[in-house]
This record gives C-alpha cells, sequence and structure tokens, in this order.
C-alpha cells in the first residue's frame, strides 16, 4: 500500500513536467493547428540556454539561487521573443491546409537545434546548478518524502495550466486566439491580424517551453539528443489528455506520469514502452482523449 | 423567365444517322522526354546489371557496396513519397517498418533457416503484414498527428525489439546466415537484388500511378471529400498505400542489412531514415516520381564528399531542407519541369487532337 502511494506521489510529481512539456503544444495547436516536432528540441535549447546564462553570471553573482532566478529573468523574455519571431518570420509561412511544410520546417529545426547544441556543448549530459535545491526534499503527511524541486514543479504546472486556461477563457486575447482558431478568415474580417495572433501564441508556448526546459535541466539531466524523446511525451500527454483543453493535458500528463512510473518499478526496460503502450490504448478506446472540450 | 422554346427533336430513322463531324482525338500519356527517359533507363540498367563484369576488379567491390546503399535510401524515399507525396500521409515513423523488414529478414535467416537473399522479400511481406493491424491505430489520427503519431509507434518497436534478448537485445545481433557464403559471391548477390529492388520500386509505383487507382489516388490527394463523393473508397486507398509503403520501407529495410551484416534497433528503427527520406523527397520534389530519384542522388553526393563535417553537415541538410520548403517549395524536379517541360514518367493523361 505504501509502496503503491509512492509510485503514485512519484508518477504524479513526473507527470507535472511532462506537462509543462505538452502545454505549449497544446497551446500551439489549439490556436494554429501547428505541430511543432521541435517542440522537444526547443525545451533542451531552453535548458542550454539556462546553462549558458548561469555560466555567464556566476563569476557576477555569488549565490546559486539568485543566479537561477537571474537566469530565469533573462531566458522567459528572451524565449517570447525568439517564439513571436520565429512564427512570424517562418512558420506564419508553412500554415494551410497542407500539415507538410510546417512539419518539414519544423523536423527540420529539430535536426538544426540538436546538432548545433551538440556541436557548442558536446553530447556529455548537463545539469543545472541549483545549489542543493534539487536534492532537498519534505515529508508529507502520511511519511511520503518527496523531492521539493518535483513538487515546485508540479505547483508551478497546476498554475501554468489554470492560467492558460483563464487567458483563453477570460481575457481579449484569449478571444482572440479563440476566434482565429474557429475561423481565420472571419476572425481578420472582424479586424484581427491572425498573423500577429499566432505570433502571440508561439509567444507564450515558447515561455512555457523554456521554463520546462530549465526546471527539466534543473531536476535531472539534460543533452542535445533528448529533445525527441520529450517531444513525444508532450504529444502524448495532449493527446490522451483530449483536444481543447488545457485541464486535458494536465490530466494526461499526469496520466503518463503515473504509467510510466508504474512501467519503470516492474521493469526499467519497460517504463517507456508501457507509457506508449498506454498512449496507444487511449487512441484505439478513445481517440477523442480523456477530456475532450470541442468549443 | 419565359422559357426558350424548345424544338421537339427531329426523330429520324436510325439508319439515317450520321456521326457529327469532329477532329479525331487521341488520349496520350507518353512525351517525348519520358520516352528517351525510358531507352535512357533501359540502358542504365542493363549497364548496371552487367557491372560484376565490366567494373575493374578493384574497384568493384566499394562501387557495388556503394549502389546497395543507395537503393536502400532510394527506395525508403520513393515508399514515403508515395504515403506522403500522393497518399497525403506525412509520416515521421516510417522507421519502424524499415527496421521491422530487417529483423524479420534476419530471424527468418537465423533462426529458421532460409536463405538470406529469400528473407529479403519475405521480411518485406512481414513489414506489410504488421502494417495492417499498425493502421487501425495510426488511422486514428490525421495531418501532423499522424506524423507523431507514427513515430511513437515506431519508438514502440524499437523499445520492445531492444528488450527481446533472443536478437540481441538493444546491443544487436549479426546475420551468421551469410558466413558460410564467400565475399564475392554474397557482394554481387546483394548487389543483384539491390539492383531488381531498385527497379521493382519505380516500375510498381509509376504503373500504380498510372491505373485507374493511381488516378483515384490523385483524387484523394487533391481533395478527399469530393472524391469520396465520386464513388472513390478513400479508406481503403488509404490503407492499400499505407500498406505498399510499409512493403517497400520494409524491403529496403531487409536489403540494407543484408548489406550491412548486423543490424541492432537505434540503427534499424532511427529516425534518420525518416529524416533522410524527407530530406531527399523535399529537395527532388514532392508528389513526382523523378524527385526521390534526384533527392538520391543529391543526397548521396553529400553525404559522400561532406559527411566528414558531422554535425555541420547535418545542420546543413536541415537548413536545406527549410529553406526549400520555404522558398522552393516543387523542390528541384519541380523546377526543371516548370523550365524545360520535361516529365519522365508522365502520370497524367493528355488529349490531343
Amino acid at each position: 500500500m505504501r509502496a503503491a502511494v509512492d509510485i503514485l506521489v512519484q508518477g504524479l510529481l513526473l507527470g507535472g513536467l511532462y506537462a509543462l512539456f505538452a502545454l505549449g503544444q497544446s497551446l500551439m495547436f489549439g490556436v494554429m493547428r501547428l505541430t511543432n516536432t521541435a517542440q522537444g528540441d526547443f525545451i533542451v535549447l531552453g535548458a542550454f540556454g539556462a546553462i549558458a546564462a548561469l555560466a555567464a553570471l556566476g563569476p557576477l553573482v555569488p549565490a546559486p539561487q539568485l543566479a537561477l532566478v537571474l537566469a530565469g529573468l533573462l531566458l522567459l523574455p528572451a524565449a517570447f521573443g525568439a517564439g513571436y519571431a520565429l512564427q512570424r518570420g517562418v512558420l506564419n509561412g508553412t500554415l494551410g491546409r497542407d500539415p507538410l511544410p510546417s512539419l518539414v520546417v519544423t523536423f527540420g529545426l529539430s535536426i538544426v537545434i540538436q546538432n548545433a547544441l551538440l556541436e557548442l556543448f558536446s553530447a556529455d549530459p548537463r545539469s543545472i546548478e541549483t545549489g542543493g535545491l534539487n536534492t532537498a526534499s519534505v515529508t508529507l503527511p502520511g511519511g511520503i518524502t518527496v523531492g521539493l524541486l518535483p513538487l515546485a514543479i508540479f505547483v508551478l504546472a497546476v498554475a501554468a495550466t489554470a492560467g492558460l486556461q483563464w487567458l483563453f477563457g477570460s481575457t481579449a486575447l484569449g478571444r482572440s486566439f479563440r476566434a482565429v482558431s474557429d475561423d481565420r478568415e472571419i476572425a481578420e474580417l472582424m479586424g484581427l491580424d491572425a498573423k500577429k495572433v499566432y505570433g502571440l501564441a508561439t509567444a507564450i508556448a515558447f515561455v512555457l517551453i523554456a521554463a520546462a526546459g530549465m526546471l527539466q535541466g534543473m531536476r535531472t539531466t539534460v543533452s542535445p539528443a533528448d529533445g525527441p524523446v520529450l517531444l513525444l511525451f508532450a504529444f502524448e500527454a495532449v493527446i490522451i489528455g483530449g483536444m481543447g483543453s488545457f485541464w486535458g493535458t494536465l490530466a494526461g500528463a499526469l496520466l503518463l506520469g503515473v504509467t510510466q512510473q508504474i512501467g519503470f518499478r516492474l521493469d526499467p526496460g519497460w517504463g517507456i514502452w508501457f507509457g506508449h503502450l498506454v498512449f496507444l490504448a487511449v487512441l484505439v478506446l478513445r481517440p477523442q482523449g480523456l477530456f475532450p472540450k470541442t468549443r | 423567365m419565359p422559357h426558350a422554346a424548345v424544338e421537339p427533336m427531329p426523330v429520324a430513322a436510325p439508319a439515317e444517322v450520321q456521326p457529327r463531324e469532329r477532329a479525331p482525338v487521341r488520349v496520350t500519356r507518353g512525351t517525348r522526354t519520358s520516352a528517351a527517359a525510358l531507352a535512357a533507363g533501359v540502358a542504365l540498367v542493363a549497364a548496371a546489371a552487367t557491372l560484376p563484369w565490366w567494373a575493374p576488379a578493384e574497384h568493384a567491390s566499394s562501387w557495388m557496396h556503394n549502389f546497395v546503399e543507395i537503393a536502400c535510401y532510394y527506395v525508403f524515399a520513393m515508399m514515403w513519397n508515395l504515403l506522403a507525396g500522393y497518399g497525403g500521409m506525412v509520416s515521421i515513423g516510417q522507421q519502424a517498418y524499415f527496421g521491422l523488414g530487417g529483423y524479420a529478414m534476419l530471424v527468418l535467416a537465423n533462426g529458421a533457416g532460409v536463405n538470406p537473399f529469400l528473407a529479403v522479400p519475405l521480411g518485406a511481406l512481414v513489414a506489410a503484414a504488421i502494417s495492417v493491424p499498425v493502421s487501425f491505430v495510426a488511422f486514428r489520427l490525421a495531418g501532423g498527428y499522424f506524423a507523431i503519431g507514427t513515430w511513437v509507434i515506431a519508438e514502440v518497436f524499437r523499445l520492445g525489439v531492444a528488450n527481446v534478448s533472443a536478437v540481441g537485445g538493444g546491443s544487436g545481433t549479426s546475420l551468421t546466415a551469410l558466413r558460410g557464403i564467400e565475399k564475392a559471391t554474397r557482394e554481387t548477390a546483394t548487389y543483384g537484388l539491390a539492383l531488381a529492388c531498385a527497379v521493382a520500386a519505380i516500375a510498381a509505383v509509376y504503373l500504380f500511378l498510372r491505373s485507374k487507382r493511381g488516378l483515384a489516388l490523385l483524387a484523394i490527394r487533391d481533395n478527399e471529400v469530393a472524391a469520396e463523393s465520386q464513388g472513390i473508397d478513400v479508406h481503403g486507398m488509404k490503407l492499400a498505400v499505407y500498406v505498399v509503403a510499409a512493403l517497400g520501407a520494409g524491403l529496403a529495410g531487409a536489403l540494407y542489412f543484408v548489406g550491412n551484416l548486423r543490424i541492432s534497433p537505434d540503427a534499424a528503427f532511427s529516425v534518420n531514415w525518416t529524416a533522410f527520406a524527407i530530406f531527399m523527397v523535399v529537395i527532388g520534389g514532392i508528389g513526382r516520381i523523378e524527385g526521390p530519384i534526384v533527392g538520391a542522388l543529391v543526397f548521396w553526393a553529400l553525404n559522400k564528399f561532406l559527411s566528414d563535417y558531422g554535425t555541420w553537415y547535418l545542420l546543413g541538410l536541415g537548413l536545406l531542407a527549410i529553406v526549400t520548403t520555404l522558398f522552393f517549395r516543387q523542390g528541384l524536379w519541380g523546377w526543371v519541369q516548370q523550365r524545360w517541360g520535361w516529365s519522365l514518367f508522365p502520370t497524367q493523361r493528355r488529349l490531343e487532337t
């Protein structure tokens, strides 16, 4: 019983990280039907961006945790700008009924990012120095010990989900996201600049991606070839959860995290495989996902 | 609106009906370039088929090895082009069938004692058979999600095979069935098989696209709903294309590992196979039979001269694919076709008076 609760808690915490991987994908697909096959590589790029920022800040800022906060303050606005520029400069030109151009361009970006990181940082796995934050733990009521950082990531994932849902449902920007998603041409007739709206959606998605990458680097290690696996986890979470709902994406990510954790406990070689199988099972039994919300 | 007076048709006795005079119309398929291409193709195949007899002895082995590799890339790219360029199903998971073809060949040859060269087409059939149940899962997704969904399926096969110790687990195993065969015989036989596979792939795809079913496929690609309204079985057609593409990918995989003699899950199910196929097809021109041929030649040449640059080379390939997609969407052959109107493998029907 105790072991089962432990697996469940660890799985949920892992799922929290996956939710952060997946929310950006969910947002971009929801607003412009764009499948970003470089999602995982952008997460890894975010982690390496933080590593580079910390290396630059290290001599100036003695306290590692303060350096982390400063690196985040540098990285997240940069990611916002990069996402906006990428969407307006490159990805907007690939949108359309045919999914091929956007897939080829993002897949090409994935190869470019992987090899550029390999050239700059070598293939060695690296992690982000947290000044002991990654080993600190708290004991929950009931006697289960959880890492402080995974718990913080989980709380952040829930907050990000709630924030996105609020943004989508209750703000003018969210209304324009929904409008261009429903019917781009009509939305443009009503005076929206769809290209700009798409740019803002990708900019927000990239802030989430950069945050996810930084947290991934703090929690474990990152290496330039990690991207594709992270993409697949993000994608599975979105599909399991169902389209059109960020809470669904969070639920899908949590289910994936728990499933993988159970798989790992049964046999370390089969953990990820087990997660993939649950994804495929959901696809067969409930292709619309567990919590679809079609507006 | 007043009705136009309709004159009653004069009813004539059948014997008096005269066929209306009209210009004789002919439906033509071939063009002058396609006739020239056919002649050149036959000559090239004849030259290639006799290579073991005329190639200088010191080069024959490496030439044949090179050719086997290009043929594998080419057949694989051709099948990706059929799937994505004609079938409209953009997959990033065709490496699943490449790996399955390779592993099925290995198990048949090593385990069941089948002649490895016979095991190559059998391995392709195994891959095609597996693609039928897989399609039920993959077809739940469409568009960009189909692409990543097929990638997950390929990963399921990779991780699954990596956990089977009978085929060497994660570190892979060797094709021991070829041990008793002399090196020169083995190389020549692999080469002959590769040539046969490459020619068969072109011929099969070309004849398929020229047939009635090929026309149906083009109709689906252009507009799925309209095609269905004309009575085309869209689902059945897509399934057929998916299975044929799996067959071809399996053939390429089985062939590659007969030439390579060693297989491992990471090599067999690597997403790079599909990445290279996408590169070749996009550079050469998607949705054209000539596309993968041109793309495979460009890819082979780049690989030959620039692969020493490692990461920079791959980075350049990625950039080239992006730039081509953004600014040059019809690819190299599409440009040639626009510029000079050449079509080596015409699939369209022309009315000539």
